[in-house]
């Protein structure tokens, strides 16, 4: 996921930079008001908890592992501005001291790892728990489902950012159909680690986790024992209902020498002003009759991920809001 | 003589309920140096806590020299008392041991050549004058506990608190650092789980449980007590006689 | 992706580039980048002269090509993505040792590879010969906000704290025979991940009550430190300057 210099084109690169920028300035404020003076150490400690967790490998098959992202968690746990925050630094740092990703896609590396995951994931939260019972069981499965989204929705604004800004001519429906898919996929190990990861520290903790801060004592002690095996074959199950489903448009692309024809006269213009295409790039439009479900496809998702983090950041605001009551858990004076 | 810190009938209950210090009374005077001994639990970080306004006490009072601790004198407060943590980990934050035993005295206003000068002062009084560009956590446990002492120097406190500052020290580290407490001329307070070293440092010793004082005493007729040790839960280590051994002066 | 290591890149030497001023560094190395990025991909020849630049830069910072070459390999996925394009990418096939192949597609695996493979070795060389400490005063330099790098430098410093702890518990679990193959089984990695985190939380409560007792009231002193010199700038200046004309040259030459 932490895509290389050059993988979008120049015009994606500053607008997700733009956009980034803008989105973790805010969180920063935002942050400010809910932790004060102790943002520094709380949320330092908190990334290098999300970078020490994305080197938990967990199994997942056969023996095979994955590891943890991290976007939700830290959106669930923290709240989603200071999650937002701190995964920014890991991908930032990961980025600058590990040579991991490119320093020039640190926009859309930012954007899709952290505030995507973040504010949609937390999105996505905030709809699930009005949905599921207000108990710790149901703050767990909350998580499962947001923390299990979070990694598509981050693919599908990648998908989204290739749709403008491909620098290869493989059209949105292959790229969306392949890192959909796979995501819903690796979303699952994602869901199942986050969920227990927070039942764990609602058991030793409840007043850490920020999503379930409006829960009584009592509502947290309700903890139902779940049967992991079934839950988890279960997700595995749809995830690959839905990856197949997606994956659909990567075969609906017609294959290219059908549309040699269709495509030349394109291709020569875009080849010959590299610089000129602006962030609306050359491929965008590739293929005439895919045209329709491409932009079908690209908007219902676009609607989708910006729903969910609209749903994230108004939870954010509502927070600002009534800080001081709910939001200062700080044990001790000054 | 004058008090440097005087506690008045201090309780304090953390958020969670937890009732932490009941009535507790102690006063220290200027230049003294006392030991804090107690068993896990009793509350005495919790108390060292109160002496920089960490903690604000519920009822009772706090006083560093005339000086009582309320919010709105948190800075100068803060200024006279400095606080050794128990983990150093948690007291060396910054990137450089030079830069970490800077963040006090930078936070008191001083910059340039007074601060530089501040820095290799400190260091240098704990002994660690060539650590200054390494990293706090490729520190050994005994240059941490030192460096942490020294971040606390740099801002020329009055009181001196330290909590546990001998865990994880082999015998040469432990030398050192008593001599380097020792040879500082300020009123200290020692919390430690390490009898003959407070026999060594401290002439008097107050036992803290269930979040008051309990005994308060000569160091030596308080490690001579075994049955009074045994009821906190202290213990000297095996064949270790109060009696045979030279108390501090 | 990025996870399974704790040590930054950087290895300690005193060559010119090792010394220059952090935020210097950042800035040409992120201008050299932006100019291989628009580099139009038909310019072989300039991609070839960037490549030249970013190695005779390694060279005097003397990191070594092994090294350089392992930690390349952070972008050998997208190496591979790039070379399924020229088979799923559309436009006109041509033929290579009997395979059809999208002319189109083989040029766009071509612009990702080389634009990748020179913003990596760029940022190796960043990363290399910076430490992360001077890198993040670099970025407060380069008016990143001061929060974000001072949450930055903290998480640096407790990296390895947690990493340890994480290590600890992983040991104690492999200790009593734990082997999970399943991810149903993982709920003991998933618990000792919210202890883990639980204990950083404290840790920086601690932390906190460390700082405040040190006079801290919520903004982290400026300890200062060298600043850039202009030559330094100027030096930075020339060297991504030269990857602009390189890339400007190609430019209004394939657009001619
Ligand atoms: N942050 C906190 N929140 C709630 N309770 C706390 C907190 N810190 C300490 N306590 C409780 O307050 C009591 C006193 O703790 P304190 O840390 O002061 O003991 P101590 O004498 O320093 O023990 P030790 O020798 O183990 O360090 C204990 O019961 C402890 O569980
Ligand atoms: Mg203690």
């Amino acid at each position: 996921m932490h895509a290389p210099d050059g993988f979008l084109n120049v015009g994606t690169a500053v607008t997700t930079g733009a956009i980034s920028a803008g989105a973790v300035g805010a969180s920063l404020r935002q942050m400010r008001t809910t932790l004060r003076d102790r943002q520094v150490p709380l949320a330092g400690l908190a990334a290098a908890f999300i970078f020490a967790a994305q080197m938990v490998n967990f199994p997942v098959a056969a023996g095979t592992t994955g590891h943890l992202l991290g976007g939700a968690l830290a959106a669930i746990l923290l709240g989603p501005a200071a999650g937002a925050v701190v995964v920014t630094v890991v991908v930032v740092v990961q980025a600058l001291a590990f040579a991991d990703g490119g320093l020039t896609a640190l926009g859309y590396n930012v954007l899709n790892m952290a505030i995507v995951t973040a504010f949609g994931g937390y999105g996505v939260f905030a709809l699930a728990r009005r949905l599921l019972p207000g108990t710790a069981s149901g703050v767990v499965a909350a998580t499962a489902v947001a923390a299990g989204l979070s990694v598509p929705l981050s693919a599908m604004a990648f998908a989204i950012e290739w749709l403008f800004g491909a620098t290869v001519p493989v059209p949105f429906d292959t790229v969306f159909g392949a890192m959909v898919g796979v995501h819903l996929l690796i979303g699952v190990g994602e869901g199942a680690i986050s969920a227990m990861a927070v039942g764990a520290i609602l058991a030793a903790r409840p007043d850490l986790v920020h999503g379930a801060r409006d829960l009584t004592p009592g509502q947290t002690a309700d903890r139902a024992r779940i049967g992991l095996r079934g839950v988890t074959i279960g997700a595995v199950l749809a995830a690959t209902v839905l990856a197949t489903v997606v994956s659909q448009f990567t075969a609906s692309a017609p294959d290219g020498l059908e549309r040699v024809g269709l495509d030349q006269g394109l291709m020569a213009e875009a080849r010959d002003h590299p610089l000129a295409s602006g962030p609306f790039a050359e491929y965008a439009t590739d293929g005439v009759r895919n045209e329709q479900v491409s932009l079908a496809v690209a908007g219902g998702a676009g609607v989708a991920v910006t729903l969910l983090i609209g749903l994230g950041v108004g939870a954010a605001v509502r927070d600002r809001r009534t800080h001081g009551a709910a939001g200062d858990r700080r044990p001790t004076g000054v | 003589m004058s008090a440097a810190v005087e506690i008045r009938g201090v309780h304090f209950t953390y958020p969670d309920g937890r009732t932490a210090l009941s009535g507790l009374d102690l006063r220290v005077d200027v230049g003294e140096r006392v030991a804090l001994l107690g068993p896990n639990g009793a509350g005495k970080t919790t108390l060292a806590l109160h002496l920089n306004g960490i903690n604000l006490a519920d009822a009772g009072s706090v006083h560093i020299g005339d000086l009582p601790v309320t919010e709105a004198v948190l800075a100068d407060i803060r200024r006279r008392v400095g606080l050794v943590f128990q983990d150093a980990d948690d007291q060396l934050f910054m990137p450089t041991v030079a830069e970490d035993v800077a963040f006090g005295p930078a936070n008191l206003g001083l910059r340039g050549s007074e601060l530089a000068a501040r820095v290799t002062e400190a260091l240098r009084a704990v002994g660690a004058a060539d650590l200054g560009d390494r990293a706090p956590h490729h520190l050994s446990g005994g240059e941490r506990r030192r460096v942490a002492l020294a971040t606390v120097l740099a801002m020329r406190p009055d009181v001196l608190v330290l909590d546990e500052p001998t865990s994880g020290l082999d015998p040469a580290g432990h030398r050192e650092l008593v001599e380097v407490l020792r040879s500082l001329p300020i009123t200290q307070l020692i919390i430690t789980h390490d009898l003959p070293f407070a026999l060594e440092l401290c002439a008097r010793s107050v036992i803290v449980d269930g979040g008051r004082v309990v005994a308060d005493a000569p160091t030596s007729d308080i490690l001579s007590d075994e049955e009074l040790l045994g009821r906190h839960r202290l213990a000297l280590p095996f064949g270790f006689d109060p009696r045979m051994a030279r108390p501090s002066r | 992706m990025g996870a399974g290591h704790a040590h930054p890149l950087y290895v300690h030497g005193h060559s010119p580039i090792h010394h220059l001023a952090p935020e210097v560094k950042i800035a040409a190395a992120v201008a050299y980048i932006a100019a291989a990025a628009v580099t139009p991909r038909q310019a072989i020849w300039a991609f070839g002269v960037q490549a030249a630049g970013v190695a005779a830069a390694i060279a005097v910072a003397r990191l070594g090509p092994r090294f350089v070459l392992r930690r390349l390999t952070v972008v050998v996925p997208f190496v591979a993505f790039a070379l399924c394009i020229p088979f799923i990418a559309s436009g006109e096939r041509i033929d290579v040792v009997g395979l059809s192949l999208s002319r189109e597609g083989l040029w766009g695996a071509w612009n990702v590879v080389s634009k990748a493979t020179i913003g990596a070795s760029v940022s190796i060389l960043l990363a290399g010969t910076t430490e992360v400490p001077r890198l993040l005063t670099g970025l407060s330099r380069l008016r990143v906000p001061g929060t974000l790098t001072a949450i930055a430098a903290f998480m640096v410093r407790y990296l390895e704290v947690i990493a340890g702890e994480l290590g600890r518990m992983r040991t104690a679990m492999a200790a009593r025979g734990y082997a999970p193959r399943w991810l149903w089984q993982a709920r003991p990695v998933a618990t000792s991940a919210g202890a883990l985190f639980v204990r950083s939380y404290e840790r920086g409560e601690r932390v906190h009550a460390a700082m405040l007792s040190r006079g801290y009231t919520g903004t982290m002193p400026d300890l200062g430190g060298r600043r850039a010199t202009a030559r330094e700038w100027i030096l930075a200046a020339a060297a991504s300057g030269v990857a602009w004309l390189v890339a400007l040259a190609a430019i209004t030459g394939t657009g001619a």
